[in-house]
């Protein structure tokens, strides 16, 4: 359950540099609202990245035709993408934001979809067969604190007519899924990088508004396919945490050892990913030879190889198979075998070292800033793994070590990953042995309706921190249910580093970090 | 000379499935009479063609990472000539459509379509590009890519298993091995004339399902 605090808009601004300069380094999400009759507004979850403190603020506007908020932009940096996601969704515009255009659906679209006054009817926005237009200029508002609303003072280009402009995407190998970047070059170095997203954009947030509970959580699983087993634990654990509900131990350590063995199959994915996209096609076999081993444990458990509804309200889907213990000790005996070969014939090659040892260097406090948790900000040296700062199932009893690297490169970002592997390994080893006895799935009632209030639960993902809001109304459906995207914190990290880089290493800065587009979309 | 029925190495006729619309086809074909010649030609030309599909990978989302597992050691499509993946659409014999198409995407799938050269076959992958799937009731989805390029092969599944994407492609074989090649597929375009309308093989009765 959270306790928001209410902040007057007039004093908005000043409370946000005050808590800034208290030590609130890490905006954690930023959450649109729309609470009908009270008006539109935004919740604010914040972080100190030192003592893990977190505090949620909240601000509201009564006007609905052109609300106004003044921006947060310059305090964290994250927060232009997410505000633009927030005018996207709910047409609220932030004074003083530098860039303030749609981020996922077109720009000729018409109304705001997560408004529950929305309008979703095909004659208002029918298929279009052509693409949009590229919006080259764009609105900026004044942040003039006497005015009533802030002004247009000033059209800014995004990209200058005398650049050289390049389109990478939506459809490209390079780009993992359906980003488009527009990069400005000067000779082969990238000068500007304009990201557009939304290429995958499904409304999964709205459409859970008309869903039950149980139903919200098939979509988990197709948000970070790589991360199904996270990401839907996140979100049972959210309703588990607001219902009351006590998971039974045996379903803490499945659901643990599960969420490994899917971080292992992430990681071995973005390892062969990110050879193939260098070149490296003999890597790419190695890693996928492995992951289909760890599929198949996962199809026998689970019944699905990628996508595999496994974790259920109070517990998970079906009990694990008889031979799973044997078969997983095998498999992590073989798997640290075969790390070595990786070593062997990607990590260490000459060739890749030198394109990415030094390259798109990310600084620990950007990372905060950026709030790229996950492996990209324990390459940078911020210690965030959701696991030890604010542990949840058994992992505050199982022994394991957070990698921190220092670099903050393309090459630190592929060795945290592949530690991790190790230490994922090491998880398991302590767990599997030990499973206790015990019911797979707590009963719940057929209907399930979570009490008033606000609730918001954190997992590890496979690259980064997954989180769910849910605001109940005591509903069977929740109000609002927002996912805290693992991948667009890292896309606005990428536009920032790739920035002085030459294409090439544009390709590997975007493979290191490891987003996936669905995820960012949602 | 007659055509006859496509034959699959390793796989009998009769355990594929929608074999009636192939019969169709050939029965259509037959009742024109061919020249020995030519007709061995086209033959000889959808072997040809037919073991060197050539795809456009169009990976949006989940289905695209088994796509992904199809190429790689285990499955290994190379085993029957799918194994050539072009990034162009100019380069490619058709689109392996896996994942969720949007409205913002859907501009970019119909392009790229029109951009590839005839003959040219589109094989949609995954529940979301046959009808939506789970996101049917989305305001940003598109209800099925056959709403805006023909589809030849559906392949259903959430995503599909690597063995269905292979017996997707097979399906996809055994069709280009039907065609009339010469004076057919490969016939002069009068301009502004549109393309025949595809003949659709399933191995779902997803037309069915989709009117009821």
């Amino acid at each position: 359950m959270m306790d928001i605090e209410y902040i007057d808009i007039k004093s908005f601004r000043q409370t946000m540099l005050d808590r800034r300069a208290a030590g609130m380094d890490f905006l954690r999400e930023m959450i649109g609202m729309d609470w009908e009759a009270e008006g539109l507004g935004v919740i604010y979850i914040l972080e100190n990245s030192a003592t893990h403190d977190v505090e949620e603020l909240a601000v509201r506007i009564t006007e609905r035709d052109r609300p106004q908020i003044p921006t947060v932009s310059d305090i964290w940096q994250i927060a232009e993408m997410y505000e633009r996601e927030v005018y996207d969704f709910y047409g609220i515009e932030f004074a003083g934001h530098p860039d303030m255009r749609r981020l996922f659906l077109r720009n000729d679209w018409v109304g705001f979809p997560l408004r529950k006054d929305y309008d979703p009817s095909e004659t208002i926005n029918p298929v279009r067969l052509e693409s949009e237009k590229n919006e080259e200029i764009v609105r900026e508002y004044d942040i003039a604190e006497d005015k009533q609303l802030a002004e247009l003072v000033e059209k800014m280009k995004i990209l200058h007519y005398d650049q050289f402009v390049i389109n990478i995407g939506p459809q490209h190998p390079a780009t993992h899924g359906v980003l488009r970047f527009r990069l400005s070059l000067e000779g082969e170095v990238l000068r500007k990088v304009d990201i557009h997203c939304g290429y995958i954009h499904r409304g999964i947030e709205k459409m859970c508004e008309s869903r039950t509970y149980p139903q919200t959580l098939a979509f988990t699983d197709r948000l970070d396919y790589l991360s199904a087993h996270q990401n839907r634990h996140a979100l049972c654990m959210c309703i588990e945490k607001a219902m009351g509900l006590e998971v039974t131990g045996r379903v803490q350590y499945i659901r643990t050892i599960m969420d490994e063995l899917q971080r292992i199959d992430s990681h071995l994915l973005m390892f062969s990913c990110m050879a193939m996209d260098m070149g490296a096609i003999t890597s790419f076999i190695y890693g996928f030879r492995d992951r289909e081993k760890l599929l198949d444990i996962m199809e026998e458990v689970t019944g699905g190889r990628l996508i595999q509804n496994y974790n259920v309200i109070g517990g998970v889907q079906a009990d694990i198979t008889p031979g799973f213990a044997a078969k997983v000790k095998e498999y992590c005996n073989d798997q640290k075998k075969r790390l070595k070969e990786y070593y062997d014939v990607f990590v260490n090659n000459i060739i890749f070292r030198n394109r990415s040892i030094g390259v798109g260097i990310l600084s620990r406090e950007d990372a905060i800033s950026f709030g790229t948790t996950g492996g990209t900000g324990r390459a940078s040296g911020w210690a965030c793994d959701v696991r030890k700062r604010h542990p949840y199932a058994l992992y505050d009893k199982v022994e394991f070590k957070e990698i921190i690297h220092t670099g903050g490169d393309c090459y630190d970002r592929l060795l945290v990953r592949l530690e991790e592997i190790v230490e994922s390994i090491h998880i398991i080893e302590q767990l599997i042995d030990n499973i206790p006895e015990g019911d797979f799935k707590t009963k719940t009632k057929p209907i399930i309706k979570l009490p008033e209030g606000r609730f918001y639960a954190a997992v590890e993902g496979s690259r980064g921190e997954f989180g769910v809001f849910i605001e109940s109304h005591g509903e069977k459906t929740p109000y609002r249910l927002k996912f805290r995207p693992m991948g667009l914190p890292l896309i606005a990290a990428a536009q920032n580093i790739m920035k002085g880089h030459k294409v090439a290493d544009m390709i590997t800065i975007g493979a290191s970090l490891d987003y996936v587009i669905p995820d960012i979309d949602r | 000379m007659e055509m006859k029925k496509p034959v699959i190495k390793s796989i009998p006729y009769e355990e594929f499935k929608d074999n009636e619309t192939l019969e169709a086809l050939i029965a259509e074909i037959n009742k024109e009479r061919t020249n020995v010649v030519v007709g061995k030609l086209d033959d000889l030309i959808n072997w040809g063609r037919s073991n060197s599909l050539w795809s456009l990978t169009f990976a949006t989302s989940c289905c695209g990472i088994e796509f992904m597992s199809v190429g790689a050691a285990r499955y290994d499509f190379a085993r029957f000539g799918f194994e050539v993946t072009r990034n162009s659409p100019r380069q490619a014999d058709l689109i392996m459509c896996a994942g969720t198409i949007t409205h913002k995407m859907a501009p970019v799938l119909k392009r790229l379509y029109d951009q590839m050269a005839e003959p040219k076959y589109v094989v949609a992958v995954g529940g979301c590009a046959i009808s939506g799937g789970p996101f049917k009731d989305s305001y940003h989805v598109l209800n099925g890519i056959d709403k805006i390029v023909p589809v030849d092969v559906y392949i259903p599944g959430c995503p599909p298993r690597p063995e269905a994407i292979l017996y997707g492609m097979m399906q996809l074989q055994r069709k280009v091995k039907v065609e009339k090649f010469l004076g057919g597929k490969n016939r002069h375009q009068k301009r502004g004339e549109l393309p025949a309308e595809p003949i659709i093989v399933t191995n779902h009765p997803v037309k069915e399902d989709k009117e009821q």
